[in-house]
């Protein structure tokens, strides 16, 4: 038994400080990802969700050239491009996915500046890469405190709008007769999505951030039969593929070629990819399948009780 | 301005500008910017594996240009396609991630694929430039039509007996094409602006398609010839400018059609 276990888990896996911290880091990121993946799987707004952690190079790269602290540089960099995206998105969907891309060719134009400009006084590579590919295991526990703190602050938000938010996604017209102001409401959920979002990507890197806010949540609505389900069923995978992708790394040390250990974002996103890949077996109920049906019958429900 | 070294330069930022000009015509009137998004993305993990194992790094663009477009057609025929694609677009960059952390030269390439580096292209790029491009704009021209209908009334094209799910992968082996067509000497970003950017605003402007095409290459041309003086002229990184340029076009558009008929595009 014991050599089974040393076996699948490597010696000091629990003691090291360094593994609890990606271990609480990993489990925030993916709760609060797959609570806002949830909806922005609803709402077909992937591509702003990953638009928004690639432009979250931006924030960092713009606060550390006008000497700000970076958080507040992410924080308002997120507001100003879900404010310009709502603005200029038009209510189609296609119109959405041009507004999108337009915002996010300009903001990493405007991030490639910021880097070139930052890159006189430090390397501007170790910047990029670090953006884009992070890694759970560079946390300090002294961020941990800030990263409970705005995880809780957009779950809170998320639930106070949770019902409108609901009606409108699945239905707007009906919202609107309703008097819920619609892209209000819209622009709150990208805000929220976009500070959550900045923030895991600064953290853990744009891939993960990507991965842990679709691909739970989409798997999850596939054999979900309501949001909130969907939103526990998410969590749940969140949970077990970053975990798992943590101890599958701590594991990878000494494994070949290189003996330094695969990156952890690599076993967390293949997990997540084949989390997808089962749900598709239990589609038959799912939650997307048959939107138009069930869940017009639960606002109905929602909205003459 | 006009060297030998800038002379290739030119030649691959005006192939690029035309024929991001014309696939991005389809790529907006698909709504499919996340897919010219993801696609050039995914396939510079391809260009970590190539160098890892010694290959071109056109070969491995291309293999995971390929593949990343294959698997987001093939999985998006029982998904939403915006998710699929960020799946996609993560599974590559992960398995690029990977492969980075085998090698250990490779990092600083990592910039200039993203962002790229017009100033300094090789004479041999541009000829496999070239020859990719002609093939993506040759591919357009054939599917011209089962792609426009496709695109606008998917009920007539498929009463025509059109394939809808074809013709959506014939559109994906084109972007995926232009990918590796580009990335490796304008960079990522580059494309993906030239693909949205010029193409939404030239809408604005005209309704016949073959119009909104032609303006849609000419705004193209426009950003990419004054990005390349203005940047070459102040050293500021190419992206910068091709990025905002897109932007104010789409303003422009916006502004066009606002004032033309008093109420902005729907």
């Amino acid at each position: 038994m014991r050599i089974v276990a040393s076996f699948l888990i490597e010696p000091g896996f629990f003691s090291s400080a360094v593994v609890r911290n990606a271990l609480i880091t990993g489990a925030i990121v993916a709760l609060v990802s797959a609570m806002v993946g949830v909806f922005t799987v609803i709402r077909s707004q992937s591509f702003a969700g990953h638009a928004m952690s690639d432009m979250s190079t931006l924030g960092g790269s713009g606060s550390f050239l006008i000497g700000i602290n970076p958080l507040l540089g992410f924080v308002a960099a997120s507001f100003a491009l879900s404010g310009t995206m709502e603005l200029l998105g038009v209510e189609r969907r296609r119109g959405r996915d041009v507004a999108t891309g337009i915002v996010l060719g300009g903001a990493l134009g405007v991030s490639a500046l910021f880097l070139y400009l930052d890159a006189r006084s430090q390397s501007t590579t170790g910047a990029a890469v670090t953006i884009l590919f992070g890694s759970l295991f560079a946390q300090s526990s002294a961020r941990v405190p800030i990263m409970i703190a705005l995880g809780l602050g957009g779950v809170i938000v998320l639930g106070i709008i949770y019902r409108p938010l609901l009606l409108s996604s699945i239905s707007p017209d009906l919202a609107l007769a309703q008097g819920i102001r619609v892209r209000l409401l819209s622009f709150l959920f990208l805000s929220v999505m976009g500070v959550s979002v900045a923030l895991t990507s600064i953290e853990i890197g744009t891939i993960l951030s990507t991965a842990l806010l679709i691909g739970p949540a989409s798997s999850a609505l596939r054999f979900s039969r309501t949001p909130a389900i969907a939103m526990l069923c998410a969590c749940s995978i969140g949970l077990i593929a970053s975990w798992l992708g943590i101890l599958l790394a701590y594991d990878s040390y000494y494994w070949p070629p290189k003996q330094r250990g695969w990156p952890v974002s690599f076993f967390v996103v293949v997990f997540i990819f084949l989390f997808y890949l089962a749900s598709s077996f239990k589609e038959r109920n799912s939650l997307l399948r048959r939107k138009n049906i069930s869940l017009d019958r639960d606002t109905n429900l929602e909205v003459t009780s | 301005m006009f060297s030998r070294e800038m002379i290739n330069t030119w030649e691959v930022a005006t192939i690029v500008a035309i024929v991001a000009g014309i696939v991005g015509f389809f790529v907006v009137l698909r709504g499919a910017s996340f897919v010219a998004h993801a696609v050039p993305n995914a396939s510079f993990a391809g260009a970590a594996g190539a160098t890892l194992i010694g290959l071109n790094t056109i070969f491995g663009l291309g293999v995971f240009a390929l593949a990343s477009a294959l698997g987001i057609g093939w999985l998006s025929k029982r998904g939403r396609s915006d998710a699929v694609t960020a799946l996609i677009l993560t599974l590559m960059l992960a398995i690029g991630a990977l492969f980075l952390s085998w090698s250990s030269e490779y990092a600083s390439q990592v910039y200039s694929l993203l962002f790229g580096e017009v100033l300094g292209v090789a004479s041999n790029d541009v000829g496999i430039t070239t020859i990719l491009g002609a093939v993506a704009v040759i591919g357009i021209m054939v599917f011209y039509r089962p792609l426009l209908l496709s695109s606008v009334v998917p009920d007539i094209a498929q009463s025509k007996r059109i394939n809808i799910f074809r013709v959506e992968i014939i559109f994906l082996l084109i972007v995926a094409l232009v990918s590796t067509m580009a990335v490796p000497v304008v960079g990522t970003l580059l494309m993906f602006t030239l693909m949205v950017g010029p193409p939404a605003s030239a809408r604005s402007f005209a309704d016949s398609p073959r119009v909104v095409i032609i303006i849609s290459v000419t705004i193209a041309l426009i950003i990419v010839w004054l990005s390349v003086i203005i940047s070459y002229a102040t050293d500021w990184p190419i992206g910068f400018y091709v990025g905002t340029l897109g932007v104010v076009s789409f303003l422009m558009g916006r502004i066009w059609s606002h004032a033309r008929s008093g109420r902005g595009i729907e």
